[in-house]
C-alpha cells in the first residue's frame, strides 16, 4: 500500500458493516464481505496514521452480538446508528455520511441477510453524488487525491482502475481475508450509539421470507477434450458472453453502441 | 587454630546472604497473580509430598534416586549439624560423629553425581550444573576434615595455617554453592523453590496418587485474558518454574522436540524463569528449541512474553500430551503454562496460526470444527435407529457421539460401538442434534470463551434428562466431560459416571454380556491415547479387553504412562507448526519395532493420525471395531456352544 504523505494524513475511511448469516447454521455472524471491507479499512488506516482514521459503521441494533465479532479484529469502537428492525438503512446512513464526509466508503457487495439486493453502495452513491467502484480486491495506492484500485474479475483476473476521492467501493470475496476476531477486544469494544430518524422500509415490509429452495439445474454436458478444459469448465465462474470492447473506437461510435444497447434492452423507447 | 573465628563467620555470612536472597526470590514470585493456597496444610504436607510423590517419580531412575537420597539427605542433615557444631559451637562428640557420618553420606552421593557428570546425556543442562558435583565434594570433604578434631580423631589445631586456608577456600566454595546458590539462582535453587513448590502446588490433588488434569477456567471479565507477561501467571506457577532442576526428562519424552518442532519443555520453563527475573537466556546451558539459537531471547516481568522471549510457534508446537508433566520429578505444570500463554494469543491478539481461526469461527457458528450443518449431526446414524434422549427422557447410558459423527472414518468406530451396545442390550440413548462439540479443541487452542459457551450449552442439554452414565468413544470429549465440565456443571453430573467406551465395554465383557469369539489375526500392539492414559489413568481396561479376546499384546517400549503422543492432540494438526519429521511417523516406527500387524487404538484422533502414515504400515483399528469384528450373533453363539458341547 503506497500512501501519499499529504492525503494519508487525514484520510478518513468508513467501513459499513451488516449482520451476516452463516450458510449452514443460519446464525448471525461477521459477514464475509463486510469483514473484508473492515480488513481493507484497517490495512489502509495502519498504513497511514493509525486506526483512528477508520470508522466502522452499522445501521441497526447496537445490541446485536455479531457486531462484536467485527470489533474483535482490534477496533476500539463500533459506531451504530440505532434503528428499528423495520427501518430502511439508506437515508440515516446518507445523513451520517453527509455530515462526516469521509474519503473512502467500503461496503460488502451484498448483505448475507435481509433483502441482500446489493443496492446500498449504489443508493448511497446516488444520494451523495459519488462514484462507485464495484467488487474491488485491493486499493493499491492513494496519491494526490487519486486512488488506484484493483477490481476483481472472474478467474482471478484483475482490472486496474484509478478513481478520484471521495468514492464508494464494494469489496469482493477476492480481497484479503478478514483477520481473526479475538474475544477480549470484541468483548471490551465500545458500541457508540447514535440516534437517527428513519423511515420504515415499506418495500421490505410487504415481503415474506422463506428458506431458499434449490432449483433444479439443467445438466451441464462438458464437451471438453482435454483435462485442462474440463478443469476450467468445473471451476470457472460464468463469464458474461457477448459484449464488445469499444476502448479504441471514436466517441461517436462508442455513444452509438451504448444507445443501441439501451434501445435493445428496452431502457429507452 | 589461629583463625577460630573464620569458619563460624563464613557460615553466618552465608546464611545471612542466603536469607537476603530468599526474600528477593520470594518477591519475584509474589509479583504473580493471587491464588489462594492453604499455607499451613501445604507446609505440613511438604515432607510427605517430597518423600512419596516426588521420590516415586525420581525412583523411576534407580541410579539417580539413590544418588539424590544420599546427597540430598546427607546435605540437609549435615547443614543442621554444621550450624549446631560449627556456628553455635556445641561441643558434643556424638553430634560431631553424626556430622561426620552425614558428611560421608553426602560425599558418597556426590561421587555418583560426579560420575554421572563425566559423560552426561544430552538432556542434562551443562554450565553451572557441571560445577555442582565439585562444590558438593568440596563442601562435604572440607567440613569433614574440619569436624575431625571435634570428634577426637585429630588433635585440636592439627594441620596448621596452610590447612586452615585450604579448608577456608573449600568451605567458602561449598557454602556459596549450597547456600547462596540456593536463593540467588544457582543450581541449588531447586531445593529451596522445589520445597516450597511442593508445599504450595497449584494442583494439590496430584499428591498422594491423585490426578488433576483439567485446565483451570479463565474469568472472562479480566483486564487481560490469558498470560501476556510473566506477572500474569499465578504466583505459585512462577514458584513452580523456579523449582526446575533442568534434568531434561521432559525434553527426552517431548514428541514435538523429537520431531524437530521449535519446542523444548525444559527451555520453555527456563525462559519463564528468565522472564520472571528479567534478562536474557544467554546463560542457559541445555538443548535449545530445535532450529533456534540460544542467547537471542530477552524478557522481564512486565514484558510481553511472545515479543522477544518466546516465539509463538514454540507454544503452538505442543500437543498437550502431558508426557513432560508426567515425567517431571519436580511436578511442574508445563501444559498449564503453555495453554495460559495460548489464551493470550487467541483471545487478545487473535493470532491462532494456520487453520486455527477458521476452526474457532466454525465452532462458534456451527458448534463443530469443520463447519458442517448442525442439523446433519445424526446423519451418520440414519440407518441405526438410535433412541433420542428428546424422546425417551430417561436412560441408563448416554452415548456421547462426539464430532466423529461428521467424519467417515470415525463413523465406522461409532457404528461398531453401537452394534456392541445393541448386542449387549444396553439401555442407551443419544442427544442427537442437541449434542455439540465438547469444546476440547477450542480450549486447547486457547479460546476459553468458546469452550465455556459450548460446555454450558452441553450441560444445559444434558440437564434436561435423567441418566446414570455417559459413555464416549472420544477420549478428548471424555476428558472434558469428566474433568473440565465440573467447573460449570453444578449438580448435573452428581451421581453420574463418565466412562470411556473401553472401560464400559470391558465391564460388559467381564460380565459376560457380549458373546465374542477369539481374535484370529496376527500380532497386535496397543497405543495408549494421551487423553485416556495420562489424563485419566485408564491403562488397564483396553488391555484387559484385548486379552479377553485371546490377544497377547506386543507392548511398545513407550507404552502406558510413557506412551508417545500420535501428534493429534492440543490442536496441533490445526496449527501445524513445521518440524523435521511428523510425530505420527515416529509413533508408527515405535509400532513397527514390535512387529505388530494391527494397532489397537481407543481414540478416533489417534486413528486418524496413525492412518495418515504412508503404507506399508500395520492396520489401525479402534478396540470397538476389533470387538465388533469378533462379535457372535445369537445363532453363531449357539453354534459355538453346541460345538463345545459336542466336543466334550
Amino acid at each position: 500500500m503506497q500512501l501519499d504523505a499529504n492525503t494519508s494524513m487525514d484520510l478518513k475511511i468508513v467501513s459499513l458493516i451488516s449482520v451476516g448469516k452463516h450458510p449452514t447454521s443460519g446464525r448471525a455472524r461477521r459477514a464475509e464481505q463486510d469483514g473484508r471491507a473492515v480488513e481493507l479499512g484497517l490495512t489502509l488506516a495502519e498504513a497511514g496514521r493509525g486506526k483512528q482514521n477508520l470508522t466502522v459503521l452499522h445501521a441497526g441494533d447496537s445490541q446485536q452480538s455479531a457486531l462484536r465479532s467485527y470489533a474483535g479484529m482490534g477496533l476500539e469502537s463500533v459506531r451504530v446508528i440505532q434503528l428499528r428492525e423495520s427501518a430502511d438503512a439508506v437515508s440515516p446512513l446518507t445523513e451520517y455520511l453527509r455530515k462526516h464526509v469521509p474519503d473512502i466508503i467500503l461496503t460488502g457487495v451484498r448483505a448475507e441477510s435481509g433483502e441482500s439486493s446489493g443496492m446500498v453502495p449504489y443508493l448511497l452513491a446516488e444520494k451523495l453524488g459519488w462514484p462507485v467502484v464495484p467488487r474491488i480486491a485491493n486499493i493499491v495506492s492513494i496519491k494526490e487525491g487519486v486512488a488506484e484500485v484493483l477490481q476483481a474479475l472472474p478467474r482471478g483476473q484483475r482490472r486496474a482502475l484509478t478513481v478520484r476521492l471521495p468514492f464508494i467501493a464494494s469489496v469482493d470475496n477476492a480481497a484479503a481475508e478478514p483477520r481473526q476476531s479475538a474475544f477480549g477486544p470484541a468483548n471490551r469494544a465500545l458500541m457508540e450509539q447514535q440516534q437517527a430518524g428513519s423511515e420504515t422500509d415499506t418495500v421490505r415490509s410487504e415481503w415474506s421470507e422463506l428458506p431458499a429452495r434449490k432449483r433444479p439445474k439443467r445438466l451441464k454436458v462438458v464437451k471438453a477434450k482435454t483435462a485442462a478444459d474440463r478443469f476450467k469448465a468445473a471451476t470457472a465462474k460464468p463469464q458474461g458472453s457477448g459484449g464488445k470492447v469499444l476502448k479504441d473506437k471514436t466517441v461517436t461510435e462508442q455513444a452509438q453502441a451504448i444507445f443501441d444497447l439501451l434501445l435493445e434492452e428496452g431502457v429507452l423507447r | 587454630m589461629t583463625f577460630e573465628w573464620l569458619h563460624p563467620f563464613l557460615i553466618a555470612t552465608a546464611l545471612l546472604l542466603a536469607a537476603v536472597g530468599a526474600v528477593r526470590r520470594v518477591n519475584l514470585w509474589r509479583a504473580g497473580q493471587p491464588e489462594s493456597v492453604d499455607f499451613v496444610a501445604g507446609l505440613m504436607a511438604m515432607p510427605g509430598r517430597y518423600l512419596h510423590d516426588l521420590h516415586d517419580i525420581v525412583e523411576r531412575d534407580k541410579y539417580m534416586s539413590k544418588t539424590h537420597a544420599a546427597t540430598g539427605g546427607g546435605f540437609v542433615l549435615s547443614l543442621l549439624l554444621v550450624v549446631l557444631v560449627h556456628l553455635f559451637g556445641v561441643q558434643n562428640q556424638i553430634l560431631a560423629w553424626a556430622l561426620l557420618a552425614s558428611l560421608a553420606l553426602m560425599f558418597v552421593g556426590a561421587i555418583f553425581v560426579f560420575k554421572r557428570r563425566l559423560n552426561p546425556p544430552s538432556r542434562l543442562s551443562k554450565g553451572p550444573w557441571m560445577r555442582l558435583p565439585k562444590s558438593l565434594l568440596a563442601f562435604s570433604s572440607a567440613f569433614f576434615i574440619l569436624t575431625l578434631p571435634m570428634a577426637g580423631v585429630l588433635p585440636e589445631g592439627a594441620g596448621g595455617l596452610l590447612l586452615t586456608i585450604v579448608l577456608g577456600v573449600f568451605i567458602a566454595m561449598g557454602l556459596s554453592e549450597m547456600l547462596l546458590g540456593m536463593t540467588w539462582g544457582g543450581p541449588m535453587k531447586h531445593a529451596f523453590a522445589g520445597a516450597l513448590h511442593l508445599a504450595f502446588h497449584r494442583r494439590p490433588e496430584r499428591f498422594g496418587g491423585g490426578r488433576s488434569t483439567g485446565l483451570k477456567p479463565v474469568a472472562l471479565d479480566q483486564r487481560v485474558l490469558g498470560v501476556q507477561k510473566p506477572e500474569d501467571f499465578k504466583w505459585n506457577q512462577l514458584l513452580g518454574f523456579d523449582a526446575c532442576v533442568q534434568c531434561g526428562k521432559c525434553e527426552a519424552v517431548c514428541p514435538a522436540f523429537a520431531a524437530g518442532q521449535p519446542l523444548n519443555p525444559k527451555k520453555l520453563i527456563q525462559d519463564m524463569v528468565v522472564g520472571m527475573a528479567g534478562g536474557s537466556d544467554a546463560h542457559y546451558a541445555g538443548s535449545p528449541y530445535p532450529g533456534k539459537e540460544v542467547g537471542q531471547a530477552n524478557g522481564g516481568p512486565l514484558l510481553t512474553i511472545t515479543e522477544g522471549l518466546i516465539d509463538p510457534d514454540t507454544l503452538w508446537s505442543c500437543t498437550t500430551c502431558r508426557a513432560c508433566v508426567e515425567e517431571c520429578p519436580m511436578m511442574i505444570e508445563h501444559v498449564d503454562a503453555i495453554v495460559d500463554m495460548r489464551r493470550f494469543l487467541t483471545m487478545e491478539t487473535g493470532s491462532t496460526p494456520n487453520k486455527g481461526a477458521e476452526v474457532l469461527d466454525n465452532l462458534i457458528a456451527t458448534d463443530n470444527p469443520n463447519g458442517n450443518a448442525p442439523a446433519s449431526r445424526t446423519n451418520w446414524a440414519a440407518d441405526q435407529n438410535l433412541p433420542l434422549l428428546r424422546d425417551v427422557k430417561e436412560t441408563d447410558v448416554v452415548f456421547w457421539v462426539s464430532d466423529g459423527a461428521f467424519d467417515m472414518r470415525s463413523q465406522r468406530i461409532l457404528r461398531a460401538f453401537v452394534s456392541l451396545l445393541k448386542a449387549a442390550n444396553v439401555d442407551f440413548a443419544v442427544l442427537g442434534d442437541e449434542e455439540l462439540d465438547s469444546g476440547d479443541v477450542a480450549r486447547r487452542l486457547g479460546d476459553d470463551a468458546t469452550f465455556q459457551s459450548l460446555a454450558k450449552r452441553n450441560i444445559a442439554a444434558l440437564s434436561q434428562y435423567k441418566f446414570k452414565r455417559i459413555v464416549t468413544t472420544d477420549p478428548h470429549a471424555y476428558h472434558c466431560l469428566r474433568n473440565e465440565y465440573t467447573d460449570f456443571a453444578g449438580d448435573v453430573f452428581k451421581g453420574v459416571e463418565v466412562l470411556h467406551h473401553t472401560t464400559f465395554l470391558n465391564e460388559l465383557v467381564q460380565a459376560g454380556k457380549l458373546k465374542l469369539s477369539r481374535f484370529k489375526g496376527g500380532k497386535v500392539t496397543y497405543h495408549d491415547p494421551c487423553y485416556l492414559g495420562r489424563y485419566n489413568g485408564e491403562y488397564e481396561a483396553p488391555r484387559e479387553l484385548l486379552r479377553s479376546l485371546g490377544i497377547e499384546i506386543a507392548e511398545m517400549e513407550r507404552s502406558g504412562f510413557r506412551s508417545r503422543c500420535c501428534g493429534g492432540g492440543g490442536g496441533a494438526p490445526i496449527t501445524d507448526i513445521p518440524g523435521e519429521r511428523r510425530i505420527a511417523d515416529m509413533r508408527m516406527e515405535d509400532v513397527q519395532t514390535t512387529g505388530a500387524e494391527l494397532i489397537a487404538v481407543g481414540c478416533q484422533q489417534c486413528t486418524a493420525m496413525l492412518e495418515g502414515v504412508v503404507e506399508p504400515r500395520p492396520q489401525v483399528k479402534d478396540i470397538a471395531e476389533i470387538l465388533a469384528s469378533v462379535l457372535l450373533d445369537d445363532e453363531a453363539a449357539n453354534d459355538v456352544e453346541n460345538q463345545l458341547e459336542e466336543a466334550f
